[in-house]
């Protein structure tokens, strides 16, 4: 940067304007982002909002709408106990994973960036707890739908090998049996994602801080809690909305393992799965009117994450 | 002689630490590890032997299971090959793309720079499913169904890549070498593609993986999108398989079908580890 500006002063206002003449190119090169954007982005984002005020589903065999019903379709949704349950299986399944997933991945990152425990092959335990967030979450589903079926080989391990139980545990029959394996699965598939981004915050606090915290005789969950714990808030904050976003978009994992039913009883029904089963049955109206509720909870939940992560970045740019 | 007891305490407790440590990393890594290797020793089990119960050891039907997958109803062939189409050609246009508008971002001055930059920040979070139903409205209207298009073009505005890409670009583009181009009589596309490009090169790599795995495991939107049976992809037939009649089925292919859509990345991801772990934290927290 120094360089540049240093070439740019001596040379005066012809340099000037050739800089204005490159800058259009600025313009020609967002082109594609922009133009894409607005085609497959934003114009579905209107109309989806369109379609929200709009009475518009299949009633058996007729069509019944398109008509403008303002915002009926809203209070329907609200007015449908479906909804609050839906939002609390949703939530319910998030903080199960979530909750265990935070826990293991501050301890872990603390773990593998104390310099003075010198793990060990750190590089392979790091590289083994991230790879299931690169599965295919459908596949990972069904794997865990076959492996923990009534006759499968799970409980086959619990009943007949360990004989820690005396029958086989119906996972699929359970409410909390199979929002457990959702949990789980999302446990599994987030917590190495989890620590690494940590670890990188962790990496980031100035060293000397623990160094005088050491000689104060500050002893190693001091240190954590007066130090990392502060320091970290940022990345913290970041790590819990980016996964609420992501709790909220849970889909494939519940989808899959209840054969989009939501079983047992609805339990394990999430928003998203609700809004598929609207667009399934055509019904616009309401997908439209869910979709637009979820657009503004996440919309708020990235402005707040701009504001801690991105803001201070912009400004300097 | 406080002090020498002070260090041995400490040493103790440090190697205390230490072996607590390992047995909790050792405990997660058979977690993550414990399914798929159930998972491979039962891809080469025949269906008798998956019903006789549980066992470690690798049977020797996995030819057998892999040859009645591709003889049964189910297209995996063509299932692969369309996810392989969808997957690698997103993963091109995103990254070129991205490093793109990245470069627009980074290199030029304009008036709406702020803005568009600032734009794409807010809306990064933002998920498609949210707008999923003007998509499929549109697509229908566009005369988009069942084709790659709509499952391929978006990833051209895809702004985690951007901002990654942005991000890696800060400390390895200098402005002054798009000025040494310029004097050189190179044109701005060409500067683009000659010098920009190849330097992004490590970045663009990661990247590409990113989208690729992304777009490899994608359920929700191409359900929409692809209704025609040989145009699915993999994670569309995994969920036909699921809501089949489960009980007719030979669950040695059910298996097979499974590694077939997992293998491949865990593979490729074995193999580029390193760059994918350290690429990680990059786009998201750093700065």
């Amino acid at each position: 940067m120094a360089q540049n500006q240093a070439s740019v002063a001596p040379m005066g206002k012809g340099k000037r304007s050739k800089v204005v003449r490159y800058n259009k190119w600025g313009y020609i090169f967002l082109i594609p982002f922009v133009a894409v954007f607005l085609v497959f982005n934003l114009i579905p984002l209107i109309s989806t909002f369109y379609n929200s005020f709009y009475e518009n589903y299949m009633d058996g065999l007729t069509q019944i709408g398109p008509t403008f019903v303002g915002f009926e379709n809203y209070k329907q949704l609200f007015s449908d106990a479906n909804i609050w349950k839906f939002s609390a299986n949703t939530a319910i399944m998030w903080v199960m994973g979530f909750i265990p997933q935070i826990i293991v991945s501050l301890l872990l990152a603390q773990w593998f960036s104390d310099s003075r425990l010198r793990l060990k092959g750190s590089t392979f335990f790091k590289t083994v707890i991230y790879m299931p967030n690169l599965i295919m979450a459908s596949a990972f589903s069904l794997l865990f739908f076959a492996l923990f079926s009534d006759s499968g080989p799970i409980n086959d391990l619990l009943v007949n090998k360990l004989h820690i139980l005396d029958e086989p545990f119906k996972f699929f029959s359970s409410v909390w049996g199979t929002r457990g394996l959702v949990a789980a699965m999302n446990f599994l598939m987030w917590f190495g994602n989890t620590t690494i981004l940590l670890m990188a915050g962790i990496m980031g606090i100035d060293v000397s801080l623990y160094e005088a915290a050491e000689v104060d005789g500050a002893s190693s969950w001091q240190r954590f809690v007066r130090i990392t714990l502060p320091l970290l808030k940022p990345i913290l904050i970041y790590v819990i909305i980016t996964s609420l976003i992501g709790g909220i978009q849970m889909f494939d994992v519940p989808q899959i393992l209840t054969n989009g039913t939501g079983n047992p009883t609805n339990s394990t029904m999430t928003l998203i799965m609700y809004l598929n089963k609207h667009l399934y049955s055509k019904n616009y109206g309401m997908s439209g009117a869910l979709s637009v509720v979820l657009f503004f909870i996440t919309g708020i939940l990235s402005l707040v994450v701009y504001n801690i992560m991105y803001r201070k970045r912009d400004k300097e740019a | 002689m406080s002090e020498p007891i002070g260090e041995v305490k400490k040493s103790v407790s440090t190697h205390a630490r230490r072996v607590i440590a390992y047995i909790v990393l050792i405990f997660l890594s058979i977690l993550c590890l414990f399914w798929f290797y159930l998972l491979l020793i039962y891809s080469t089990r025949s269906m008798g032997e998956i019903t006789s119960g549980i066992t470690f050891i690798p049977s020797t039907h996995f030819a057998e299971n892999f040859k009645n997958l591709i003889n049964s109803s189910q297209p995996v062939f063509k299932g692969l090959r369309n996810s392989l189409i969808i997957a690698g050609a997103s993963a091109l246009l995103s990254t070129y793309f991205s490093t793109m508008t990245a470069y627009a971002i980074h290199v030029y001055d304009f008036k709406l720079k702020k803005f568009i930059f600032t734009f794409i920040l807010m809306i990064m979070m933002v998920p498609t499913q949210v707008t999923v139903l003007g998509f499929i409205q549109l697509m229908t209207k566009m005369d988009l169904i069942n084709n790659f298009i709509p499952l391929i073009v978006p990833s051209i505005a895809a702004p985690v890549t951007f901002y990654y890409l942005k991000q890696y670009m800060e400390s390895t583009l200098p402005l002054a070498l798009i000025e040494a181009a310029r004097i050189d009589g190179s044109n701005e596309v060409r500067t683009f593609n000659t010098i920009a490009l190849p330097l992004m090169k490590p970045a663009i790599a990661v990247q590409a993986i990113f989208t690729f795995v992304s777009s490899w495991n994608n359920y929700f939107i191409p359900t929409y999108i692809l209704k025609k049976e040989d145009m699915k992809t993999i994670p569309i037939l995994i969920a036909q398989l699921r809501s089949a009649d489960y009980l007719k089925f030979d669950m040695g292919q059910v298996y097979m079908m499974i590694t077939l859509s997992i293998f491949p990345v865990i593979i490729v991801y074995l193999i580029l580890s390193r760059h994918i772990v350290s690429g990680i934290a990059l786009g998201s927290v750093k700065g």
